[in-house]
């Protein structure tokens, strides 16, 4: 397997631990200590735990990685109670023990130059963003972010990426914090103040779709994570169908999981998702 | 025909179909000897790509999951240049399962696959969960699943192995795995997906620990009428335990699937105790 700057390749399943928990709005965060995990992220990339009781495993969002803490490596997740699967993970206390696998999937690609980037997300889904944000700056790029969500309890903190970000943008659609509405009613201008040559998005298709199709009407490359139901994560299943058009122009479905889950944003098949 | 003539019964833990990916996704799970040695049954190929069914193809459901994922795979031309010379590479013993809407092409995909450098054996699959909704060849007498088993058998070398993968139903199992193995099966490999439905109806699989007792039934009630049919218990097996059942049952092996969704390194560590030897090298042998 290919290697990238002498970062190890590949997924690892490890046990992994619980060593804070937070609540945040609607969402709980957690710190999960996973060997091996955070030393090959990359933004974009996700993990598939474990859930007592559950066959199915869980597929969250890496909202941030340190490559050594008191805890050693650690990640943090955010967890949006969907379910009982969801409500079992955002209930365990701090010393938990859970099977962690990642990274999984296909990370954000960076640009070769020093761009101007725009980051496009909304609610607990956004979390890749961040991580993203900071890796685009290291090179130099111009980031513009913005974190949408329904109300502000869903919006995820945009603070903490002030310092990877030229500017970030808020907006909610119930107005509560930032600006009103929701990103399809905002995307094309946003991009047009932002000068942007590439737009990452992370979010509900509806977000996703929007971003891709404003930055095609604008001349941008676009990247979207896409979140499909991955009940393994692994690329075992077959389970979490994405349908795109192969950049031989054929109409084909790929593993969410495996051949995403960031793929190009005009080759996603909307209607067909 | 007897069992010795049709090639060896592979185990005594095995990659069941479906579960796998295309076997490279496996590779990050494995032990230190990665993919050599392992038995490893391809998902079903077809002959030509299938790009599988809508979504949501795999839902959770107590005990297990309900799959309807429609077969998805690249046509037998893309799987013999491509993913089987992969698997060869990388040393497993590759078992291709095989689907086909007639019985001509159960025997195409048999004839073609027996001059593939590689292929260890086949695994036929006549117990998918539901042939009509998969527009596969319709097996649920078991003479037909028989006839298939027949055509396959003609076209593959009689030294290498042909499973029959029947769906545990418990009231015609042990017919089922009669004529499968008179037809020229060397083992059959007992349990499947067993027939259920999604929420809304939609025909689909049930697969996971919950179907773990029907298909131990089903292995049992073959091995007692059948103690000379070599059978590979299949359904939810998922750690030494659910394994340990199936053989003290009578099976000669098992396969491992929904549980490698759960935790990829199932087969692996299942490996490590059913297998001791197996990474053993020859420095350290005594």
């Amino acid at each position: 397997m290919p290697e990238e700057r002498g970062t190890p390749a590949g997924p690892v399943h490890v046990e992994g631990e619980v060593v804070a928990t937070k609540r945040v709005g609607a969402y709980r965060h957690l710190t999960l200590a996973a060997p091996g995990i955070p030393e090959r992220f990359r933004a974009g990339s996700f993990v598939a735990v474990t859930v007592a009781g559950h066959v199915a495993r869980r597929a969250l969002w890496v909202h941030r990685v340190r490559g050594s803490s008191a805890f050693g490596p650690t990640l943090d997740v955010v967890v949006q109670v969907q379910g009982s699967g969801t409500a079992w993970l955002a209930a365990q206390p701090v010393g938990t023990r859970i099977a962690i696998t990642g990274p999984l999937g296909r990370a954000f690609a960076l640009p070769k130059e020093a761009v101007s980037c725009l980051l496009v997300g909304e609610g607990y889904a956004a979390a890749p963003l961040f991580p993203l944000a900071e890796r685009l700056r290291e090179r130099g790029c111009a980031v513009s972010l913005v974190v949408s969500a329904p109300d502000e309890a869903h919006l995820l903190s945009a603070l903490e990426a002030r310092r990877s970000a030229r500017s970030v943008t808020v907006l909610t659609a119930d107005g509560s914090v930032g600006q009103r509405g929701g990103v399809p009613d905002h995307v094309d201008e946003l991009l047009r103040r932002s000068d942007a040559d590439v737009v990452y998005a992370a979010g509900p298709a509806v977000v996703l779709r929007s971003a891709a199709a404003a930055a095609e009407r604008a001349g941008a490359w676009s990247q979207v994570a896409v979140e499909v139901p991955t009940p393994c994560g692994t690329g075992l299943c077959h389970g979490c169908p994405l349908p795109v058009v192969g950049e031989d122009g054929v109409d084909r479905v790929v593993r969410a999981c495996t051949e995403g889950p960031v793929v190009r944003g005009d080759r996603v098949r909307w209607d067909h998702l | 025909m007897s069992a010795a003539r049709l090639g060896s019964v592979p185990g005594p833990v095995m990659v069941a179909a479906g579960c796998g990916g295309t076997g490279r996704e496996l590779l990050p799970y494995a032990d230190q000897s990665g993919l050599d040695g392992l038995d490893l049954v391809t998902r079903s190929i077809t002959l030509d790509a299938r790009s599988g069914g809508p979504g949501p193809r795999v839902v959770e459901v107590p005990g297990g999951l309900v799959n309807a994922v429609g077969l998805p795979n690249p046509g037998l031309e893309h799987f013999l240049a491509t993913e089987l010379p992969w698997l060869v590479r990388a040393g497993a013993r590759v078992f291709v399962s095989v689907a086909g809407a007639t019985m001509g092409e159960y025997a195409d995909l048999a004839r073609r696959l027996s001059r593939a450098p590689g292929v260890a054996g086949l695994e036929v699959n006549v117990g998918a969960p539901d042939e009509a909704g998969a527009g596969l060849f319709e097996v649920r007498e078991p003479y037909h699943a028989a006839s298939v088993i027949a055509a396959v058998r003609r076209e593959f070398p009689t030294d290498r192995p042909v499973l029959a993968k029947l769906r545990p139903d418990v009231s015609r199992i042990v017919e089922g795995a009669r004529a499968c193995h008179e037809a020229g099966a060397t083992a059959v490999v007992v349990g499947n997906a067993v027939p259920a439905a999604f929420a809304d109806g939609r025909p689909a699989g049930l697969s996971g620990p919950a179907i773990s007792p029907i298909a131990l039934r089903c292995v049992a009630e073959v091995h007692r009428a059948l103690p000379d049919v070599p059978t590979i218990g299949c359904g939810g097996v998922h750690d030494l335990a659910s394994a340990r059942a199936f053989l003290d049952a009578g099976a000669r092996g098992v396969q491992v699937g929904t549980a490698l969704l759960n935790d990829p390194t199932t087969v692996a560590r299942l490996r490590a105790v059913l297998l001791p030897d197996h990474l053993t090298t020859p420095e350290e042998t005594p």
